[in-house]
């Protein structure tokens, strides 16, 4: 293909689009770093301040942005930011090296890739447990009532995929029930997998009681006996590349305090 | 430039001709100004030591376990057909559309252009999200689709055809209108004149002519829609053999083993290349 002029015009524009995609992903990594470096040092003035960077897993999002405030406007002048994702992603990217200050994912198999890695500071706690529970279209209209009823092969139901915790535990109520499942996607995180059942395109899925909770009536739930065999444990626990390490321990403290406790059973969380 | 030679310009260009004209400073400075040299340099370090670092980081002992696994080579042959289709469907309807638009005056013409390119710069996701609040199960057309014919696109290898064309049809479209845009459209006038209709003289004469630029938004596009992720994943979901295609696997790979992550990363890589460095001797003369 030869260049012609019009066509070269064309080739700058999108190379134009290029250079503002690689300009927006530098701004956003530079905040994130700007984050853990740019605050005076704590400890020595006894008050909390600058901004503790969090990573949690995809099903913390509601009950963690509630606490985030709640730690705000507790310690002024301090900002707590979170990156939200699935357990398995935000293990790899601490490890290559993220900058972050906590980390609370929805396994103890993830958190391990990061103590194993070296980049946990301290030993992991765990500060909520989550179940597994059925979501399903508004009113049941497939009356499903039972885990077995899943497996209906004119249901369409997706699972997490077998990589994150969600479809990890999912598997393992599975096998505790000998119930073989297709389901037509075996999604990335839990929150596209209760997207699905949200836009109708999936008839049920299995996810978090605390996504069905967070869908508020976009989804109806329903419990499922085979979910106390697969309970999820949160841990949660401080990085060593912190440069925050005060604040950080006193969001930590927040979340395992009775107040967190409210926010996270109040989201449907178990306590640990 | 007379209008004549502008026209054998355009058809010599077409056809393949003398296309690097060197410019020579006058007297001396034949050397390539650091200005541009130095950027240049970071330009192709930029673009292929993450490659390269792919390539050292494999896992090469133990990719033949890697490898021979039947979930790799079932994602891959799902991939090549899913991007090809997605080619043909770009091309059935992406090079009529990039005719009009470059042949035919309607009022709104730039707005059309505008919206057709518009999946060029969204995030793939959207797209994908957009794909089911219009082809989905209970989407605005999708609803219909369902009632009357009993088709749903989400969840199925169709899906991922889909996601894929819309994400890389622009790129053909683009590639094509500015090609048709570069022709010379007096052959087709002469054509119509001699008695052809409009259709034929687009079969017979235009088409021929600007071949070349059809190839090459054909390449573009299948490339994208190899690779393509967001839109195929958000549309069609993640199911091995039926629309897991190679990109998924590799992400998903990638949360519990990045190493096998890389190699299925290779083998794409190594896929892509042979197939664009064997159509570039076809069908793009080296520039």
């Amino acid at each position: 293909m030869t260049p012609t002029p019009r066509r070269n015009h064309r080739a700058v524009r999108t190379a134009g689009a290029g250079a503002a995609a690689l300009l927006a992903l530098s701004a956003c990594s530079s905040s994130g770093s700007h984050s853990s470096s740019t605050k005076p040092d704590s400890s020595a003035s006894g008050r909390l301040s600058g901004t503790v960077t969090v990573f949690a897993a995809a099903s913390l999002q509601e009950s963690f942005t509630a606490l985030g405030k709640q730690f705000e406007k507790a310690h002024p002048g301090t900002m707590v930011t979170f990156s939200f994702g699935g357990s398995d992603s935000l293990a790899a990217s601490i490890t290559g090296g993220a900058p972050a200050d906590v980390f609370a994912s929805a396994s103890p198999k993830t958190m391990k890739i990061v103590t194993d890695a070296g980049d946990a500071s301290g030993t992991p706690v765990t500060f909520a447990r989550n179940q597994l529970e059925i979501a399903t279209l508004p009113g049941n209209p497939h009356r499903v009532g039972s885990l077995k009823d899943l497996t209906d092969k004119d249901l369409k139901v997706v699972l997490c995929a077998q990589e994150v915790p969600c479809g990890a535990a999912a598997q393992k109520a599975l096998a505790a029930s000998k119930l073989k499942l297709t389901p037509v996607s075996y999604e990335q995180d839990v929150k596209a997998a209760l997207t699905k059942v949200e836009l109708k395109e999936a008839d049920a899925a299995v996810v978090y009681k605390t996504d069905v909770h967070a869908a508020g009536d976009k989804v109806e739930g329903v419990e499922f006996p085979e979910s106390a065999d697969a309970v999820n444990e949160y841990p949660i626990t401080l990085l060593k590349g912190t440069q925050n390490t005060e604040t950080a321990k006193a969001f930590i403290a927040l979340v395992r305090s009775a107040e967190g406790q409210t926010v996270l059973t109040g989201a449907g969380f178990l306590k640990p | 430039m007379s209008p004549t030679d502008k026209a054998a310009a355009a058809s010599e260009t077409l056809r393949g001709g003398p296309r690097r004209r060197r410019v020579r400073a006058p007297g001396g400075g034949r050397g390539v100004p650091l200005p541009l040299l130095v950027p240049a340099l970071i330009g192709v370090a930029f673009l292929t030591v993450p490659l390269v670092a792919l390539l050292v980081r494999a896992p090469w002992r133990g990719m033949p376990e890697q490898l021979t696994g039947a979930a790799v080579w079932q994602a891959l042959q799902l991939s090549l057909v899913c991007a090809t289709a997605a080619t043909a469907v770009s091309l059935v309807i992406g090079v009529p559309l990039a005719w009009l638009l470059a042949r035919v005056e309607f009022p709104g013409r730039g707005l059309v252009r505008a919206l057709v390119t518009l999946p060029l710069v969204l995030p793939p996701v959207v797209g994908g999200v957009a794909l089911l609040m219009a082809l989905g199960r209970n989407g605005v057309v999708g609803k219909w689709l369902d009632a009357w014919f009993g088709i749903t696109l989400p969840f199925t290898t169709a899906g991922v055809v889909v996601a894929e064309a819309f994400v890389a049809m622009p790129f053909l479209v683009i590639s094509v209108e500015g090609t048709l845009r570069a022709a010379d459209p007096r052959y087709e006038e002469a054509a119509t004149t001699l008695g052809a209709s409009r259709f034929t003289a687009f079969r017979r004469v235009t088409l021929p002519l600007i071949a070349p630029g059809v190839a090459a938004g054909a390449v573009l596009a299948w490339a994208r829609a190899l690779g393509e992720f967001g839109a195929t994943i958000t549309f069609a979901g993640n199911f091995p053999g039926r629309t897991q295609t190679m990109p998924l696997a590799v992400y998903l790979a990638l949360q519990s083993d990045p190493e096998a992550a890389i190699a299925l990363s290779l083998v794409l890589l190594a896929v892509s290349v042979a197939v664009l460095a064997g159509l570039r001797d076809r069908w793009m003369a080296a520039g």
